[in-house]
């Protein structure tokens, strides 16, 4: 151990320190240090990892590379092999796709496939790389990886680019390998835009002290992410629940960071832990200067737009603490959104507490 | 005649195809392809008006703030909103935080390997407890067989100059270059929620209230990297530059440039002449024209869609009147290009007629040349040009080595000028000025135009609104300029195709050259 450890140029306190920062970002505390280091100790060789880019700004990479806890530079020295990164590699050309081909038959069934961006499904060409479409390339990629995680909202549901029309027929991996008739048992999907670093080297770690992955809801979001919902964690929310909002942008209301539900805040309608997890190293996160607008939703560009509008049938407390029930604000329920929608708009918030919604109906829980 | 073909090219944000030829020992043409195509310009369309920043913040994960900024701007500008000084103050903070780390970033983690060799720096002699640690960290990592991205680098290169100490040390730098950009994109959550995309600067201004804790800590963690700047990275530079200098010779390119301009001086105007980093361009420096002139954005952009996979239409249209819409015409996969046809997604953008270069050399340029006489870069350029032996001689800057020196000093000038902008801030808010947000109308109808440089160049937006709701929407980025393909009648070579005729290229097999020229205008 202690030679392996050398290897990797770390001291069995650094190592440890590495375990322990893992831990914390999972919520385990410190007595599952132990079983992550045992974990990562059994892996005589660190486990490979080969990240595509398809369709996407680079913005998950740049994400994961400003993961200071646990250092990025500790994951990719020390954790994984990156393989394959073009953002990151030295290699260019064919001697980077030679690497990738080699990397892929060495480990054939036993990589990890990070994928960041969606496949360009109508037109083809629309997301090449040495000379094949992101179609091509990622069918014969995740077939054969052991382990598929989509970084960001491009690689889970196509993002911004599959909003309508959806010019290039952007897909992203969970519709993706459906279609392929690819076993979607692998695949853990990590919306939100851009990925949160934390999400990526938790699921790592977690399949790495476990040997599987974490439970998955519907979208195959690890429930331990995106199992709660942003306005139940909210620091904001005892101002909704005293109904105290923000009115204008910029105002002495949001100096006093009032409840920002009518600003057009996307946080009832959103899972995702970002209230607790925060982002950059936990610098911030949405809600601290601006709104959420449900980054990490399927569709959320045409299911949760416009963004400074508050959503319909949210159940809302009345001024002054006397809680009125529900402001149905704009247009109806059932006029205003698709059915996949729905789910989102029974807000627990009102569950218990606020009762029925005006237009009748029953604010539930979404099965996280 | 050989052809060499790079896809894809690595370290750049994009997917990016290049073909070259290459005639004794030197490139003689190049095409270069965008090989992705999403069209968020179509699917921005018929949203309403507030959310199309959200939308179109989506062009560029790297650089996501001046998008975020000019969509804000531009659409501002069609409502007839006008931020108020605060509003454009936390914006200024919010684009010098993205600079830090882009340019940071750009330096060592995409365009560094092109000049440093990690292998070399193995057989170094450490010359503190540091750099040994670090050397043998990498030593480890060698030694695991498992060399993941380093593997199949050009390590072997002759081009390679660096001696094995320098190479070392700046290895360290490559490691410790991945914190201090975390810690500038966290300064730039601070005040924008998250980076990248940050959420607080819609049509009107700053949606939020800075609080005292946030200034703080933005101010800390901004003086860090600054810090860091300083002592590391504007060392670095002048360290490797006498090794480099034949890159003065390479990749120049068409001689004309142009910038939009960034961060604003004029807090009540926004002035873009006015700008830290001045609007203007310059045509024709190679015929010894160094006039800066004035950018006219209706008069003077046009773009071509002659070899684009675009719909087509005749002559080059003013974005006002843009067509976006793909028209794919080259063979599935694009395994192969047609050269004298169609052959990029990218449209080709020209100004004045002519295509021109964009980048942070272009936006030192201006401010070298048209800026105030006390401008920073005037004294950093001529010191520069004096350290590498051509003082009073700016036109070795127009080529590789001068891309990568204006970066560098550009970003020494905006670590500075940051802290002014923060005691800036807290001067306001302590003379009671809590104005943040310029409440907007609900249903503006109208065009807009914002031109706002990203860290790679010249960006502009312009936003056509009807009643509240976006009726056509167009986006000229940097690639749109620097990677534009053949356009015009005259099918004239964009400026990284013309400004990789001439690079050499000692093995066509290694084109390491090549990806130099490439990476010196970080696609």
């Amino acid at each position: 151990m202690k030679d392996l450890l050398a290897a990797r140029g770390l001291t069995r306190r650094d190592f440890l320190k590495v375990c322990g920062g893992l831990a914390a970002v999972m919520g385990l505390g410190q007595a599952a240090v132990p079983g992550i280091a045992r974990a990562l100790e059994q892996a005589a060789k660190r486990p490979p990892v080969i990240w595509l880019d398809f369709q996407e700004c680079l913005g998950c990479t740049e994400s994961v590379t400003k993961s200071r806890y646990p250092d990025f530079l500790n994951v990719v020295l020390d954790m994984i092999s990156l393989e394959y990164s073009e953002a990151l590699m030295a290699g260019a050309g064919h001697r980077a796709e030679a690497k990738l081909k080699q990397s892929m038959a060495d480990n054939k069934g036993a990589y990890v496939l990070v994928v960041e961006g969606s496949v360009a499904t109508k037109i083809p060409s629309a997301m090449t790389i040495a000379g094949r479409t992101s179609v091509d390339i990622a069918r014969e990629a995740l077939t054969d990886a052991a382990l598929v995680i989509a970084v960001g909202n491009c690689a889970s549901f196509g993002n911004v680019q599959a909003a309508h029309p959806n010019p290039s027929g952007a897909m992203g991996m969970l519709a993706f390998m459906e279609q392929e008739g690819i076993d979607t048992g692998k695949l853990v999907q990590l919306p939100t835009c851009p990925v949160n670093p934390v999400h990526v080297t938790s699921t790592v770690s977690y399949f790495l002290t476990y040997g599987k992955l974490p439970e998955v809801d519907q979208y195959r979001r690890p429930k331990i992410f995106f199992g709660r919902k942003v306005h139940d964690e909210c620091p904001r929310r005892a101002h909704f629940d005293e109904g105290r909002f923000v009115e204008v942008l910029g105002s002495e209301e949001e100096n006093q960071r009032w409840c920002l539900y009518k600003m057009g805040c996307r946080g009832p309608h959103t899972y995702a832990d970002c209230a607790t997890v925060l982002w950059n190293n936990r610098a911030n996160w949405c809600i601290g200067t601006g709104q959420c607008i449900g980054c990490s939703e399927k569709d959320f560009w045409d299911e949760l737009s416009d963004f400074y509008a508050p959503m319909p049938g949210v159940a809302v407390p009345g001024f002054g603490g006397i809680r009125v029930g529900a402001d149905t604000v704009g247009i109806g329920l059932a006029a205003a959104t698709g059915g996949a929608i729905v789910a989102h708009l029974a807000v627990s918030a009102a569950k218990g507490r606020l009762g029925k919604n005006d237009d009748g109906t029953v604010a539930e829980e979404k099965e996280a | 005649m050989a052809k060499v073909v790079i896809d894809p090219v690595t370290r750049i944000e994009g997917h990016l195809r290049v073909e070259v030829e290459v005639e004794n020992g030197k490139v003689v043409d190049a095409w270069a392809t965008s090989t992705m195509f999403r069209g968020l310009e179509m699917i921005v369309e018929n949203r309403p008006w507030m959310d199309a920043w959200h939308y179109t913040h989506r062009v560029c994960g790297v650089c996501p703030t001046p998008h975020g900024h000019n969509s804000a701007m531009s659409l501002e500008n069609a409502a007839g909103v006008t931020p108020p000084p605060n509003g454009r103050l936390m914006r200024n903070l919010l684009e010098c935080a993205q600079l830090l780390h882009d340019h940071v970033l750009w330096f060592y983690i995409l365009n560094g390997l092109d000049y440093v060799n990690v292998v070399s720096a193995l057989s170094a002699k450490a010359s503190s407890p540091q750099l040994k640690a670090v050397q043998d960290r990498l030593k480890a990592f060698v030694d695991s067989g498992q060399l993941g991205f380093l593997e199949n680098g050009y390590w072997d290169h002759p081009a390679y100059a660096l001696d094995p100490e320098l190479n070392l040390q700046l290895a360290a730098h490559y490691l410790e270059s991945i914190k201090v950009q975390a810690v500038a994109s966290e300064a730039s959550a601070l005040f924008g929620g998250k980076f990248p995309y940050h959420m607080s600067t819609p049509p009107g201004g700053f949606a939020s209230v800075p609080h005292q804790d946030q200034i703080d800590q933005f101010e800390a963690k901004v003086r860090e990297v600054k810090g860091w700047i300083d002592s590391v990275l504007v060392p670095d530079l002048m360290a490797i530059a006498p090794f480099y200098l034949g890159e003065a010779g390479i990749g120049q390119g068409h001689g004309n440039y142009f910038s939009w301009g960034v961060i604003d001086e004029d807090l009540e105007g926004g002035d873009p002449y006015k700008r830290l980093f001045p609007r203007g361009g310059i045509f024709g420096a190679f015929d010894g024209n160094l006039g800066v002139q004035q950018v006219d954005h209706e008069a003077d952009v046009r773009e071509w869609v002659t070899s684009s996979w675009n719909t087509q239409y005749s002559g080059a249209l003013h974005p006002w009147e843009g067509i976006t819409g793909p028209d794919f015409t080259g063979t599935e996969g694009i395994p192969e290009i047609d050269r004298d046809g169609r052959y990029a997604w990218e449209k080709s953008a020209h100004l004045k007629g002519v295509p021109v270069e964009v980048g942070p050399l272009a936006q030192m340029l201006m401010a070298y040349l048209s800026g105030p006489a006390d401008h920073p870069a005037k004294k950093l350029i001529d010191d520069t040009l004096a350290a590498i032996g051509h003082a009073g001689n700016p036109a070795v800057l127009l080529s590789n080595l001068g891309r990568i020196a204006a970066r560098v000093l550009k970003v020494k000038i905006v670590g500075d000028k940051t802290l002014d902008y923060i005691a800036q801030l807290r001067a306001n808010m302590a003379a009671g000025d809590m104005n943040f947000y310029t409440p907007v109308p609900d249903k503006p109808t109208g065009q807009g135009f914002s031109g706002w440089d990203a860290p790679r160049g010249s960006l502009a937006h312009w936003a056509t609104l009807d009643n509240g709701t976006v009726k056509h929407y167009q986006i000229i980025t940097p690639s749109g300029w620097n990677f534009a393909p053949r356009a015009g009648d005259g099918r004239i070579r964009g400026p990284v195709e013309e400004a990789l005729v001439g690079t050499p290229v000692a093995d066509p097999e290694r084109p390491l050259e090549v990806l130099r020229t490439l990476h010196s205008f970080d696609p």
